[in-house]
């Protein structure tokens, strides 16, 4: 046996990703979830140099309605800001929250779900009972007590927010491991001098990427609907605009200045709706067969 | 036996996953920076000396770590979850005054969720390309993107303003006066808005569960066979097809129960109903930490009961499971 012959073995054949690839691209609905998300992370860009109104300034009277004054052309909130100022700077925070949040949901859940599914055993059983535990504190609450404890500021809601919706993630990767684990070519490999982290890494996840990369582009938008969820209840970075914050300030103020929540809440809203399509035409690039859903 | 033992068996693991709660709740007072004294003191600012040492000895703090953690685990075990700064008195009477408005509004939320969830979904499952299918396909993706306190927003937007039809503020309008039908049609006015908008997220999703799992069931061979018998439609779907197609629905909504309370919170705080969710938003406020955690633990409590509720609920729809 020679050394490159658990790696040819651990590799997929390059033909069913060039296959999904084509199903998305054919996939109408990930199509457009693809250009959603690529708007906004363009406005995230570029947005501030296009249109560098400070969105803490007060530039208005407040609460001028949309399409009345030009120095506020989506109206003003409460205090007299421009809320077009507030979406274009906002989609940076939030855009920055919700990645750095999701990338600490999947690599928690990754490495507890994948030491769970490999290991087994007394091992699984602690870590599924972590897990467990984790599942039973309603996330909202717990993020929004270790928030509280320790004051809002960037990191620290990422941090909360990873730290309460790993659990589900952990479960999906153990399940993957304990699905591939028995195959034929993980034995092989291990036969052919592989070590654990050479098979935890480089044979079994790689093969159990498809539904974890769906769920990835999922968790990425439920960290950013997170967010604005924390923000809404007085919990985000007081210091930095996301469009939490701004639905959060405002909402004393929904029947006289409905703009002020509408337009910051649909941009979450197109963002996680982008987010969402794009992983439902992962899926189904990956499981041609469950097209049927 | 065996089904007692099965019962044992998750009664311990529920008792162990409580105790991880309370473990937890004190430890976070703990690792929260500066001086838990002033944390549980509330952090009041400029807290005189004595008082925090008052503090200092009635919750046992001067004494070694693990003698206040078996402390703190009687107390809990005694129902004394501590006590709020804002209104001084002990935490557990908040939370239990505030749990019949969270509990109807969950429920409400949650059967409707469910109920009509399912029906769609049958509905749907009859005819897989139909109208109906797309429409909870687009509900359920559009559901799942917008935020919950949001679509409540709208709600209100256009209940308050456009067309005043629903109350969208408190759970009882103080004017109303009568006997206690006219008081429950009141509250049951004051329940639409925040139940409709807690459950239709979930509802578009369980009728998306449903419809897959109703497709799979009725090409399986025991509905065939139901088929051959020569049985109707309707024996068929409500009584061989339904049952199994409501399984993962109540797997799901079980596992859900944390999320969907979480989504509460903001329900609540958006409706200004008076349940925990807006009493966790308000200690937040007032930064009255023993409430939040108070909170948070009895919710976690709440959730491994229901939890548990719902696993024999699984056993009495399903006989497989005994």
């Amino acid at each position: 046996m020679t050394a490159d012959r658990p790696q040819a073995a651990a590799k997929k054949p390059s033909s069913p990703l060039r296959e999904a690839r084509a199903a998305f691209a054919r996939n109408k609905a990930g199509v457009l979830g693809l250009v959603l998300l690529t708007l906004v992370v363009a406005l995230a860009a570029i947005g501030p140099f296009v249109y560098p109104v400070d969105p803490f300034e007060i530039v208005s009277a407040p609460l001028t309605p949309p399409l009345h004054d030009a120095a506020v052309p989506l109206g003003s909130d409460y205090l007299g800001r421009d809320l077009l100022a507030g979406i274009v700077h906002g989609a940076r925070v939030t855009l920055f929250v919700g990645g750095a949040a999701a990338a600490m949901t999947v690599t928690i859940g990754i490495v507890i779900g994948a030491s769970a599914g490999y290991w087994g055993g007394r091992i699984d059983g602690l870590l599924m009972r972590l897990t467990e535990f984790f599942q039973v504190l309603p996330p909202l609450l717990f993020a929004m007590a270790l928030v509280t404890l320790f004051t809002p500021s960037i990191p620290i809601i990422a941090f909360a927010i990873g730290l309460v919706s790993w659990p589900a993630m952990a479960r999906l990767t153990r399940a993957e491991f304990l699905k591939i684990k028995p195959l034929g070519y993980v034995a092989a490999t291990r036969s052919g001098g592989g070590g654990d982290g050479y098979l935890i890494w480089r044979v079994i996840l790689p093969n159990a990427a498809p539904p974890l990369i769906v769920s990835a582009a999922l968790v990425v938008g439920m960290a950013i609907l997170f967010e604005a969820g924390l923000s809404f209840l007085g919990l985000g970075d007081p210091n930095v605009m996301s469009w939490g914050l701004i639905i959060g300030a405002n909402r004393e103020y929904i029947i006289d200045g409905w703009w002020t929540v509408t337009f910051p809440g649909f941009a979450v809203f197109v963002t996680v709706l982008g987010l969402s399509l794009i992983g439902d035409g992962l899926n189904d690039a990956f499981n041609p067969n469950l097209r049927e859903r | 036996m065996h089904a007692m033992s099965v019962l044992g068996g998750r009664l311990a693991s529920a008792a162990t996953l409580l105790l991880c709660v309370i473990v937890l709740n004190f430890l976070m007072i703990h690792v929260a920076p500066g001086d838990p004294a002033a944390v549980i003191a509330g952090e009041m600012g400029g807290v005189s000396e004595e008082i925090l040492a008052e503090i200092r000895r009635g919750y046992g703090l001067d004494q070694p770590l693990h003698v206040q953690l078996l402390r703190y685990l009687g107390k809990v075990a005694t129902g004394d979850l501590g006590y709020s700064y804002y209104y001084n008195v002990p935490v557990i009477d908040l939370i239990l005054e505030r749990l019949g408005p969270t509990l109807l509004l969950l429920f409400t939320g949650l059967t409707f969720a469910i109920v009509v969830g399912v029906l769609l979904g049958v509905m749907s499952a009859l005819k897989p390309d139909g109208l109906l299918s797309h429409a909870i396909t687009v509900i359920s993706l559009v559901g799942y993107s917008a935020p919950v306190f949001w679509t409540g927003m709208m709600l209100i937007i256009v209940f308050g303003a456009v067309l005043p039809i629903f109350p969208i503020s408190n759970m009882r309008d103080i004017t109303v006066f009568g006997g206690p039908l006219v008081r429950a049609l009141d509250v049951a006015h004051h329940l639409v808005l925040p139940a409709f908008t807690l459950g239709v997220i979930y509802m578009a999703q369980y009728s998306r569960l449903c419809r897959a799992s109703m497709l799979e069931v009725l090409k399986s061979d025991y509905v065939r066979t139901a088929r051959a018998k020569g049985l109707s439609d309707r024996v068929i779907i409500g009584k061989h097809a339904l049952r199994n197609a409501i399984l993962p629905v109540i797997t799901i909504a079980g596992l859900q129960l944390g999320q969907i309370l979480s989504g509460s919170v903001l329900v609540e705080t958006v409706f200004n109903w008076p349940g925990l969710g807006t009493l966790a938003y308000e200690s937040v406020l007032r930064r009255d930490y023993p409430t939040l955690l108070g909170i948070l633990s009895f919710s976690a409590v709440m959730v491994i009961l229901i939890n548990m509720l719902t696993d024999i609920v699984y056993r009495l729809v399903d006989p497989r499971i005994r």
